[in-house]
């Protein structure tokens, strides 16, 4: 599956494409299909997003999206080496996940 | 230290209130991301994995106390509670939003700190020995002639968009503490046989993607002539740079297919044409700018003992602290290195309790340096065990400086957009394994360095053991390189051979290690003995 990832302006935020805006859990992010081009120009030229890029992913096991590339995993979770500053401080078996 | 001026002050005012209006205007809008990139990195404000990292230049790596609160406030304030010290004697803050970082800077103008020749293709930040005017073994201080190329190189027109960033250091040792022959412009003070004071010129050094070592060029520029020496050498590669091609566009390129030579030549040429311009500050400035640099007040008839009935302060005494000009004063290292740490980062309290440390027992200054420590330069001998004992209870009182644990490693994929492997947690099962065996004592200095990707900013082709970590098909993969050295005796490490995941590294390590181990003779490092016994014996170990 295609999906898309980029920045909040505003805050730097790692956000992805849900389907109706930028969400900050890349669970929620949406297969794309060819309208990445589309979509990207759009969300850009309102800057509802900052340098948006379209990335490969695949689902997981338990049916959650997981980028294909483990860059994009580090993006979605947060550093590997500060557990506390990641989206999911509570879970540290999700360092698993990116690598 | 040095203090600005009026114009100093005006000019990184002035340049708050412009970045703040180019942040209004990219927020609202009228300013696009392709126009606002470069305007940002020439604001240190770069787009990272997380978040906006911002680089805050800390010239020649000198800080008062004030400044480092002010860095540990910026860190609480704006920033997620650390900051990040790094190879090039800065300090990253890893989480910052862009509607804040022109009160960032505000608050940074007002300590006169900047985030200025932080990024882009221009002269970076100066840097320089972490021991500058404290040292035993320097000629003077190089730290007023780092000042002078630093206000030369601010916003100068002619360099604004050079071919590619240009990273100079100056010394005035002979023991290289800078990495001075791996800059772009590596610049050490000597003396003639007639006595006078000069510039030695290393032109054409650098890490990255194609490792070089710089070349002298020119042994004895004479100092009054040391602005138009310099900018002769940066004109020539501004001519001929390769704009076409990023990768061939380092002057350690242009050095390397002119040959040092043809370069030196038409460097001499140009230099000639500029004397006659007359473009040199006068000696007055130079001068004023010295006074800057004067030695603190040092007392006299002070102990060059210490107490060292407490083996572990005897043992950080031995391994941390460094010979000072001035009897009864040593340099003291606060290693950011704890075992299991992440290099270089300190906490906002760390960061206060080191400024305080430094207006008590340092007059007022301390530096980073360029393998992510702090340094109090100037510490009574008869007041360690106190200022130790400070620092052992903060958890910065590790005693392991150059020593296998004391690794430099850039934040790799953790945090930049550019890498392709973690460093980070390498480095920590490195200094793990090594605490947990026991051998980091008996290996003595081995200086480890480890970069997430060709970039080299972990300085992987220096470190007597480097680790460079790759992309291998969507996979962390890392290699071993061993020999280099970033100091007196430049070397460039050279591969191993094929690459290792990331526990494999952890024990290829180690085996390198024990091949130092079972070859060594008396008072050999693991350089040393590298450099005697050559590579086979590590690759036996390694892959036999």
């Amino acid at each position: 599956m295609k999906i898309l990832t980029g920045n909040d302006l505003k805050t730097g935020a790692v956000t992805w494409w849900d389907g109706q805006g930028w969400s900050l859990h890349v669970e929620d992010a949406v297969d794309v299909g060819d309208a990445a081009d589309e979509i990207m120009g759009r969300e850009e030229s309102a800057r509802r997003v900052n340098v948006p890029y379209a990335i490969e992913a695949e689902l997981d096991g338990s049916g959650k999206v997981r980028p294909a590339h483990i860059k994009d995993r580090v993006r979605a979770l947060g550093p590997t080496v500060r557990p506390d500053l990641t989206l999911k401080p509570a879970e540290p078996e999700a360092l698993n996940w990116v690598i | 230290m040095y203090k600005y001026d009026q114009y100093d002050q005006a000019m990184v005012d002035a340049r708050v209130e412009e970045f703040r209006d180019q942040t209004r205007r990219r927020i609202e809008g009228s300013l696009p991301e392709e126009q606002f990139r470069p305007l940002r990195l020439m604001n240190g404000l770069y787009l990272q994995l997380h978040a906006y990292m911002l680089r805050v230049a800390i010239p020649y790596g000198t800080l008062n106390g004030a400044q480092m609160h002010a860095l540990a406030d910026i860190a609480e304030k704006y920033d997620r509670g650390y900051g990040h010290f790094t190879t090039r004697q800065n300090i990253q803050y890893n989480w910052i939003k862009l509607e804040e970082a022109p009160d960032l800077l505000a608050d940074l103008a007002k300590v006169e700190m900047h985030a200025i020749q932080t990024s882009g293709n221009c002269i970076r930040n100066i840097s320089s020995d972490h021991f500058a005017g404290a040292a035993a073994d320097e000629l003077v201080d190089p730290r007023p002639y780092a000042e002078i190329l630093r206000q030369w190189s601010s916003f100068h027109p002619e360099f604004s968009y050079l071919p590619r960033k240009f990273k100079i250091a100056v010394i005035a040792s002979d023991t290289d503490r800078a990495a001075m022959r791996l800059h772009d412009i590596g610049i050490q003070i000597v003396k003639n046989d007639a006595g006078e004071l000069g510039a030695a010129f290393y032109v054409g050094g650098g890490m990255g993607r194609t490792p070089m070592i710089a070349p002298c060029i020119n042994g004895f520029v004479p100092l009054d002539q040391l602005i138009t020496y310099t900018e002769a050498c940066v004109r020539v590669w501004n001519r001929y740079g390769r704009r076409d091609n990023k990768y061939k566009a380092r002057i350690k390129i242009l050095v390397h297919e002119l040959g040092a030579e043809e370069y030196t030549r038409q460097v001499e040429e140009e230099f000639a044409h500029m004397l006659e311009q007359g473009i040199e500050p006068p000696l007055a400035e130079l001068e004023r700018i010295r006074g800057y640099f004067q030695d603190p007040d040092f007392k006299t008839g002070l102990t060059d003992r210490a107490d060292r009935s407490d083996p572990e302060f005897a043992l950080w005494i031995d391994r941390n602290c460094h010979p000072h000009k001035a009897p009864g004063y040593v340099s003291a290292t606060i290693s950011l290195k704890p075992v299991g740490g992440i290099p270089g980062d300190a906490s906002v309290e760390q960061m206060h309790l080191m400024a305080d440390l430094a207006t008590e027992y340092s007059f007022d200054e301390c530096r980073v340096t360029h393998a992510q420590n702090i340094v109090l330069p100037h510490v009574e001998i008869g007041r360690l065990h106190e200022l130790w004992t400070k620092l052992e209870a903060a958890g910065l009182g590790t005693p392991n400086l150059d020593r296998i644990d004391d690794i430099i490693a850039c934040p790799g994929l953790d945090y930049c957009s550019l890498a392709n492997a973690r460093s980070i947690p390498v480095a920590q099962k490195i200094s793990e394994r090594f605490a947990a065996n026991g051998k980091a004592d008996e290996l003595g200095q081995l200086k480890l360095k480890i970069s997430g990707c060709i970039n080299a900013c972990g300085h992987h082709h220096a470190g007597h053991i480097g680790i460079l970590g790759v992309d291998r098909k969507g996979v962390e993969n890392y290699q071993l390189l061993l020999g280099g050295s970033e100091a007196e005796d430049t070397s460039l490490g050279k591969i191993t051979g094929p690459g290792f995941n990331e526990d494999g590294i952890v024990d290829a390590v180690e085996k390198a290690a024990d091949v130092y181990l079972a070859n060594r003779e008396e008072g050999e490092r693991f350089l040393d003995t590298y450099r005697r016994i050559g590579m086979d014996p590590f690759k036996e170990a390694l892959y036999g």
